[in-house]
């Protein structure tokens, strides 16, 4: 493992994405706060994700389960 | 028919239609200077391969990046806009006095938000002071700004032996003094730098005389006239050529001098499509069918308005073609050789030459001495009764001094040398927004280059410019290409890669083939 590269590597993306999204551009302070709200809607979406994400696949499992079982049933 | 054939009567002059019409040439060889053995050179090189450049798409993702990038950009500028409003922070760009707030606002308008918010971070990459001759090095003093690129200050270092690659220096003659330059001495000494005239009074001098003729047998036309700036040159004559009821039309990327000439003259004016000739043709014959916008009646007179090399994109008109097409609809053909002129044609005699076409195929040549000459200043050359008219009518000959004789002489000198040597332009072009991480990372690696963004370029089109020059030797051309490439690694802007092998060769000697070697140049079109 490599940690020279794979840092250089890092910086590299970090570089990148300052250039896309005009960080690079931007004073110091414009930076932090851009990238604050960046990971603050990333932390919220990730968490959306986490909490969420079972709970409805679960739910929509039980929905269509129950619509083929009654189906299923009528046609019994 | 657009252009009667009997005689029309321009802006008051007679304007014989025997101007255009190349069947004259053998029976009136008082009129014509030119040569018959001109003519039966013409050999057609243009048949041979037509040089379309056709720059390939970036893929998709850089346009959505580019174009997110810019909603950031615009977001903040938002932001900053309400700061400043709010009085949260202090602004540095101009504002109205604290009795007119009321009044139609004049500074903090919406159509400044550009260059207050965007421009304003990014300035630090262009407008750098220099401080030595523009040749293939170039010192430029070093500037520091303080407070995020709204003011800057000299520092005192010079930053020097920076590789030029942004002066238009094509034939490398912007040097120091040397032996070649003991005329342009002389001149100095002689007749003083200021002419304290303009044409029409006191201003014309003998070495306006001998440098026109120089430049006529240079050019292979029938007479020239200079005026003393280029700009001025085109935004000034085209009014005099064209007025209201005749129709220009011109190339969607052709400079601002030549729109500014255009809409001055006050003719109807409409684009085509960058170097296409269908759209071309398409529009003559809706135009001519069409006639004047109210009246319907015939034009009076149509002008193709081109340029030879278009400096944003490299490419070279398609002159066959629209003189083909000229001579079929009848109309009148004026070409701005601003940056072919000296670099392009075997004996650099432009982009003319280039295809091989006679000199009486286009009717106005213009052109500049600013870029491959090292001097300043512009030029219109055609027949004869062409340039008396604009001797008599152009405004630069009446309002305007002439140019100086010390430039006239440096030019003599420049001609002198290029009636031998040349050199092509090559341009590389890189399309997305990274132009300024690009233009300070090859300030530090001590090379300079123009780059160019929106507003002047589209918005997912910036560009980085490199002018080539005799003057560059191979290792600086190779140091460039490495450095650029390496660049383009760290900058991930390498979007084609280049599959022949080799560098295309850059910099060229006496006897070399311009034609393969744009093409190579052309479909070349890493970043």
């Amino acid at each position: 493992m490599d940690f020279k590269s794979v840092k250089e590597y890092l910086a590299w993306l970090y570089y990148q994405y300052q250039i896309i999204s005009c960080c690079a551009v931007l004073e110091p302070w414009e930076q932090s706060m851009f990238n604050t709200i960046l990971l603050t809607i990333v932390a919220m979406v990730v968490y959306t994700a986490y909490v969420f994400i079972p709970i409805h696949i679960r739910l929509a499992w039980e929905f269509f389960s129950k619509i083929c079982g009654y189906h299923s049933s009528v046609s019994n | 028919m657009a252009n009667p054939r009997g005689t029309t009567v321009i802006n008051g002059t007679f304007h014989s239609p025997k101007t255009q019409h190349s069947k004259w040439q053998s029976t009136d060889g008082v009129k014509n200077g030119i040569p018959k053995e001109a003519q039966q050179n013409r050999n057609p090189r243009f048949s041979d391969k037509p040089i379309f450049e056709s720059y390939p798409e970036p893929p998709l993702y850089v346009f959505v990046l580019t174009y997110m990038g810019y909603g950031i950009g615009t977001l903040f500028g938002y932001l900053r806009d309400f700061m400043r409003s709010w009085g949260i922070e202090k602004c540095n760009a101009a504002v109205e006095r604290e009795e007119q707030k009321d009044f139609v606002p004049l500074y903090q308008d919406f159509e400044n938000f550009y260059k207050r918010n965007l421009y304003m971070r990014i300035r630090d990459s262009w407008n750098q002071t220099v401080c030595s001759v523009p040749g293939p090095h170039i010192d430029i003093m070093e500037k520091v700004s303080d407070d995020y690129n709204w003011t800057f200050r000299h520092t005192g270092k010079v930053i020097k032996d920076v590789i030029n690659m942004g002066s238009y220096n094509y034939l490398g003659l912007a040097v120091k003094y040397d032996e070649s330059m003991k005329t342009v001495k002389d001149t100095l000494e002689k007749y003083g730098v200021g002419v304290a005239s303009t044409r029409h009074e006191m201003g014309t001098l003998d070495k306006h005389k001998e440098l026109e003729e120089l430049m006529a047998k240079f050019l292979n036309v029938e007479a020239v006239m200079t005026f003393g700036m280029g700009f001025a040159t085109n935004a000034m004559n085209i009014p005099i050529l064209v007025g209201k009821g005749c129709l220009i039309l011109s190339d969607e990327l052709n400079h601002t001098s030549i729109i500014l000439g255009a809409r001055l003259s006050g003719a109807t004016i409409r684009p085509f499509k960058h170097n296409n000739v269908q759209n071309l043709e398409k529009l003559l014959r809706e135009s001519i069918i069409s006639g004047q916008p109210r009246t319907g009646r015939a034009w009076k007179k149509i002008l193709i308005l081109v340029e030879g090399i278009y400096s944003m994109e490299g490419s070279i008109v398609n002159l066959p073609q629209i003189v083909a097409l000229k001579k079929k609809y009848k109309a009148y053909l004026y070409i701005d050789e601003a940056h072919s002129i000296g670099a392009t044609g075997p004996n650099g005699q432009g982009v003319r030459d280039f295809f091989g076409l006679a000199p009486e195929d286009v009717d106005v040549y213009m052109g500049t001495f600013t870029k491959s000459f090292a001097a300043s200043g512009g030029y219109i050359a055609g027949k004869k009764e062409l340039v008396d008219y604009v001797r008599v009518h152009s405004h630069s000959a009446t309002y305007a001094t002439s140019m100086s004789p010390v430039i006239a002489e440096q030019i003599i000198r420049s001609l002198k040398i290029v009636m031998g040597e040349d050199e092509n332009q090559g341009e590389k072009h890189q399309t997305i927004g990274a132009h300024t991480a690009f233009g300070r990372h090859l300030l530090k690696k001590k090379i300079g280059v123009v780059v160019v963004g929106f507003p002047a370029t589209a918005l997912a089109e910036g560009r980085a410019r490199f002018c080539l020059s005799s003057a560059h030797t191979r290792e600086m051309l190779d140091k460039v290409l490495e450095v650029v490439d390496k660049l383009g690694d760290l900058l991930n802007v390498k979007y084609f890669p280049y599959k022949k092998s080799g560098h295309p060769a850059l910099h060229n000697e006496k006897s070399f083939d311009k034609e393969a070697s744009f093409d190579e140049m052309s479909i070349e079109p890493e970043a």
